[in-house]
Order: C-alpha cells, then structure tokens, then sequence
C-alpha cells in the first residue's frame, strides 16, 4: 500500500468473556471472518511464501528451473546494479525523511499559530494528498526539464536540466517526494499539535519561556508519539519509491536514480530475473523490518527520555 | 469552542503564504501548459496563455483513451470501495467483538503484521498468481484491493467498534435479530463516521494507484487513468500541451472532489489516523 498512514499499533483492551453468548449467535462470527483470512492468505501470504521459494531457484519468470541453493543471495551482493539501488533508495529516503518531517513540522506550527485564512492554507496543504504522484511527477518533469533550465540557465546543474545529471537527479527525486508526502504530514502534525492545551503556553509565557524553549520543552516532547509514527512511515514508504522515479527519470540517467523497487521491477518482469529479484526482495524485506524496527527504538528511547 | 485570543502572527503567515505557493506552482504549471498552443511553449512555460487551445482536451480525451480509462477507473474504484466497506467492515466487527478468543485475536495479528510487508515481495509471485486464476484484470484489482486493504481497515475499524457499546446489539439480539441482521442494521450505520475514513482512503488509493494495475493488468483495454498516462507518455512525449492537458483531465476528478468537500475529506483523514 503506497499510502503512508500514521497510526500507533496497540494492542487492543481484551473484552471478558460474556455471559450467555449463544452458539447461534456467535457462529456466524466465524463465517464473516472466514473467507476474509482465506483471500488474504492466498493474495498476500502465498505470493510471500512462493517468493521465497523461488528466492532458491534459477527460475526466469519461465520455462524450467533447477534449485540453486542461495546462489542468488551471494550473488546480490556482488551485483554492482543492486548495490547501487540501495544506495539511491537509502540516500533518498533519509533525505526525504528528513526534509518532509522538518518541513511539514514547521509548516504544522505556522499553522497553529494564530494567522489569518487558516483553514484554506490547510486545504491548499493537503491538496497533494489527492493528486497521483505519477501525474504530478510528470508536470515536474516538465518543470525540471524546461521551465527550470529556461529561468535560471545561470545556476549550475539547475540551468541545464537537473534530471539528465547523474550526480543530482535524485535530488529533483526528494522534491517531489517532499511536495507530495509533506501533505499528509503536515495534518497529522497539526492534529498532533491541536491536543496540546493552550494554557501550558500561557504558563511557560508567564514564566518568560523564549519561543525556542516552549517548542522543546512544551511542544516537541507532546507530539513526539506523532513524530516517530511519521518518521517510521515515511522512511518505510520512501524507500520503496517507485512512481517518483518512473515519472522523473525512469531510473536514470544510466541507472543512478534506479530505486531498489524500480529494479526488482524490470528485473523480474522484463529481465528474465524472476528468481534473482525474488530474492533481492526478500533481502529487501529484511532490511526494511529492521530498519524500521530499529528506528521505532531509537525514536521511542528518545520519547521516553522527556 | 475555545477563541483565540493571540494577537495575529503575520510573519508565520508570511512563511504559511510562501509555502503554499510552493504547493500552488506545479498545479498553476500544469493548467496553463494545457490551456496552450505548441508555439508558446517556447519560454518556460509559466507565462499566461495569449491564445487559448481547448482542442487539446479534445484531443487528449481521444489520444489517452480517456472514455475507456475513466470507465475502468471509475469501475475499479467504485467497486474496491463497496467491496470494502462491506466486507472489512463486517470482518472488524466480528474481530473485535471476540478478541477474548484464541481465533479471532490470531487473525486479527495475522492482518496487522502484514501491514509490515512490503509490496516488493509479492508483486512478482502475485502477478503469476492472477494470471493463473484469470484475475489480470478490473475485477481482479478489485479483489486486491479489498484483500490488501484489510490490514489498515480492521484496524482502523476495531479501534473505533471498541466505542460502541455492546448492549445496543445485545437488545437488538434480544429481540430476535440475527447476527447478520445485527450488523446490518443496527453496526453498520454505526459505522458511518469510519466508513467515510475508510472510503476516502479506498477512493484515493485505487484512483490514484500506478503500480498494482502496472503490473496486474495485461489487457490494454484495462488500463486505469494513470496507466494510460503512463503509455501516452512514453508515445506522445514531446507534445506537451496535448499531454498536460490529459494530466490535467487524469487528476481533475479528485481534485473537485476535493475542493468540494475539503473539510470533510481532510477531517475524515485525521480521524483515522489519529487515535
């Protein structure tokens, strides 16, 4: 799912046994869930479960295949091509991680502050939201390839087209990114933002708090659950892009914005690499669980650290 | 409601004004590409129309298979979010109404860890899959998009049937009513505030989706409004104002949706994200 959404996995209150819950009535539980689990285990569980299987065979997306052991994971490692797009994807992310959360926060504040036409700079802000990256990422093509080249031919690397440069294309990556993602971002920091009570500003202000020292002291530290749930997200989501790179650069030039999702996706399809890039994704799957996983502690560390 | 009484902070207004204009400038882009003759695109593109060209929506609307792909779009989305809200409204409140059972509370895990899987994994088996089974196609998508959103729903879902209180459906049971009955009349209306989170969540998603139909569909016939972008991209590249204005047509839909109901659609948003 390419929607980033924030949400805090609870585990949810268990309700007691009640009384009297006739079999009658509680049967038909079994059948609304039933065929639910089946689907989602045919549609989601089984394709893992045979992409794993196929992680271990020569398979080439057809004809026939022969079990080569976990020659595939040894060779991901010497592939210049994989290595390569996981550096774009790792160094995109976390830039775009970065940026978006920065960003969206300082906007999130502006936001809160008393300031005039409020609620349609809102509207304006999460109007990203709605629109395809895809589409979008088109007219910033557009943007990036003739309007910007066009009004500033003097900046270096701008002026002649930043998605043909190998070195910065990534860079015109991040911003679309950021356009788009900081919409949802900057919602949930301003939800976050609105829980706050005001009267913990008016204390700290009486107390000749600077405006500095009520945003760590006061502000960050209550929406730092908002905080690590978007940067967890964003740093999940935006290390599988993919309609970025296909609307900017198709993964070029040459293959130095090719993301790891971009690859598994060629590969696999078109490359005759159904096996290889099999197992590149459960690689993949790996790194992006303990990624996040390893984040989420270090982000929650911190919070309990206030 | 509690009235502000700080005084007007303009240099955050400031910074909120500029910041917008950032949001504003791709979409002005887009619109006036569109509305342009070839030959004035020679400067950077942001200048105002002299002469407005509406042939290019004209022509776009033929050239992207427009009439086809709105169809399968609208096909495709309508049918994801009836099959949604039915289907995983239903599954969360029979998941939340047993968690005290072994059962429900496995599958209930079950959905919620897949939320950690990344697409990468299943695509290429998935796409052998639906092939197999004759789904490379608009019901298929419909059908994954049911399944795949299950995991964010139900728990989106049960966070919220956890508020209602039991007793309702326990006079409804009283009085005779069936457990299907009991959701269907008495739950789901319940509902009503998730459903629209969870339907503007469907909506967005399945509109708006590239890559699942990328590599789902195998008919072109099939093909949704961003695929169709996609193609007519790769084959008209250099006839921008015919191919802004097809963008302009792909997103349109949404966005007056948007500006429309914008409090809504946001509020809805929030709603589910925010427990």
């Amino acid at each position: 799912m390419t929607t980033t959404t924030a949400r805090v996995p609870a585990v949810p209150v268990v309700a007691p046994p009640r009384r009297g819950a006739g079999a009658r009535f509680r049967r038909p539980f079994y059948w609304m869930v039933l065929p639910a689990v089946v689907l989602f285990a045919l549609f989601h569980t089984l394709p893992v479960l045979v992409g794993v299987f196929f992680s271990l065979t020569n398979y080439a997306g057809y004809g026939a295949w022969d079990f080569v052991g976990v020659r595939n994971y040894v060779n991901l490692f010497r592939d210049d091509r994989v290595l390569g797009s996981y550096g774009f994807s790792f160094g995109f992310a976390i830039v775009a991680t970065i940026l978006t959360n920065v960003i969206s926060l300082a906007i999130a504040l502006a936001l809160n502050a008393r300031i005039v036409a409020r609620n349609t700079f809102r509207g304006i802000f999460f109007m990203p939201y709605v629109l395809a990256i895809l589409v979008v990422g088109y007219v910033f093509q557009y943007l990036f390839s003739n309007s910007l080249p066009k009004l500033l031919p003097a900046v270096p690397v701008i002026g002649e087209n930043i998605l043909s440069s190998p070195d910065w294309a990534w860079v015109a990556i991040v911003v679309l990114a950021v356009w788009q993602a900081s919409a949802f971002a900057i919602i949930i920091y301003l939800a976050g933002l609105q829980t706050i009570p005001p009267e913990l500003y008016e204390a700290a202000s009486l107390d000749g708090a600077s405006a500095w020292h009520q945003f760590t002291r006061i502000t960050f530290p209550l929406i730092s659950a908002f905080f690590t749930i978007n940067m967890v997200l964003s740093l999940k989501g935006f290390l599988q892009v993919f309609d970025h790179v296909v609307a900017l650069t198709g993964g070029g030039p040459g293959t130095s914005t090719e993301s790891i999702t971009l690859l598994i996706y060629r590969g696999g399809f078109t490359g005759g690499e159904f096996a290889y890039q099999t197992a590149n994704a459960v690689i993949f799957v790996v790194v992006i669980t303990v990624v996040s996983l390893l984040q989420l502690r270090f982000l929650q560390r911190r919070e309990a650290d206030f | 409601m509690h009235t502000d009484t700080r005084r007007t902070n303009w240099w955050a207004t400031a910074f909120v004004a500029v910041c917008a204009l950032t949001v504003l400038i791709p979409i002005y882009l887009g619109v006036v590409v569109a509305l342009k003759t070839p030959d004035q695109l020679a400067g950077s593109g942001f200048e105002l129309p002299t002469q407005i060209r509406w042939e290019n929506f004209a022509e776009a609307w033929e050239r992207a298979n427009f009439p086809r792909a709105l169809t399968n779009t609208a096909f495709i989305t309508v049918g994801a979010l009836a099959l949604t809200l039915v289907t995983n409204s239903m599954v969360s409140w029979a998941i939340a109404r047993n968690l005290h059972r072994r059962f429900f509370k496995g599958v209930y895990f079950y959905l919620l860890a897949a939320l950690f899987v990344p697409f990468p994994i299943i695509m290429l088996p998935l796409v052998k899959e639906t092939a197999l089974l004759g789904l490379d196609n608009q019901v298929g998508l419909i059908v994954l998009y049911t399944v795949f959103g299950l995991s964010l729903n139900v728990f989106v879902y049960t966070a919220y049937i956890r508020s209602i209180p039991v007793e309702l459906e326990e006079a409804a049971r009283v009085d005779g009513a069936s457990t299907w009955r009991v959701f269907w009349q008495v739950i789901f209306p319940l509902l009503a505030p998730m459903n629209a989170t969870v339907g503007i969540l469907t909506c967005v998603w399945a509109w708006n989706d590239f890559i699942l139909p990328l590599v789902v569909l195998s008919d072109p016939a099939a093909r949704t409004i961003p695929l169709e972008q996609y193609v007519f991209q790769g084959q008209f590249n250099t006839d921008y104002t015919v191919a802004f204005a097809s963008y302009l047509m792909a997103m349109a839909p949404l966005l007056l949706v948007y500006v429309f109901a914008q409090r809504w659609v946001i509020s809805g948003v929030v709603r589910g994200s925010v427990k």
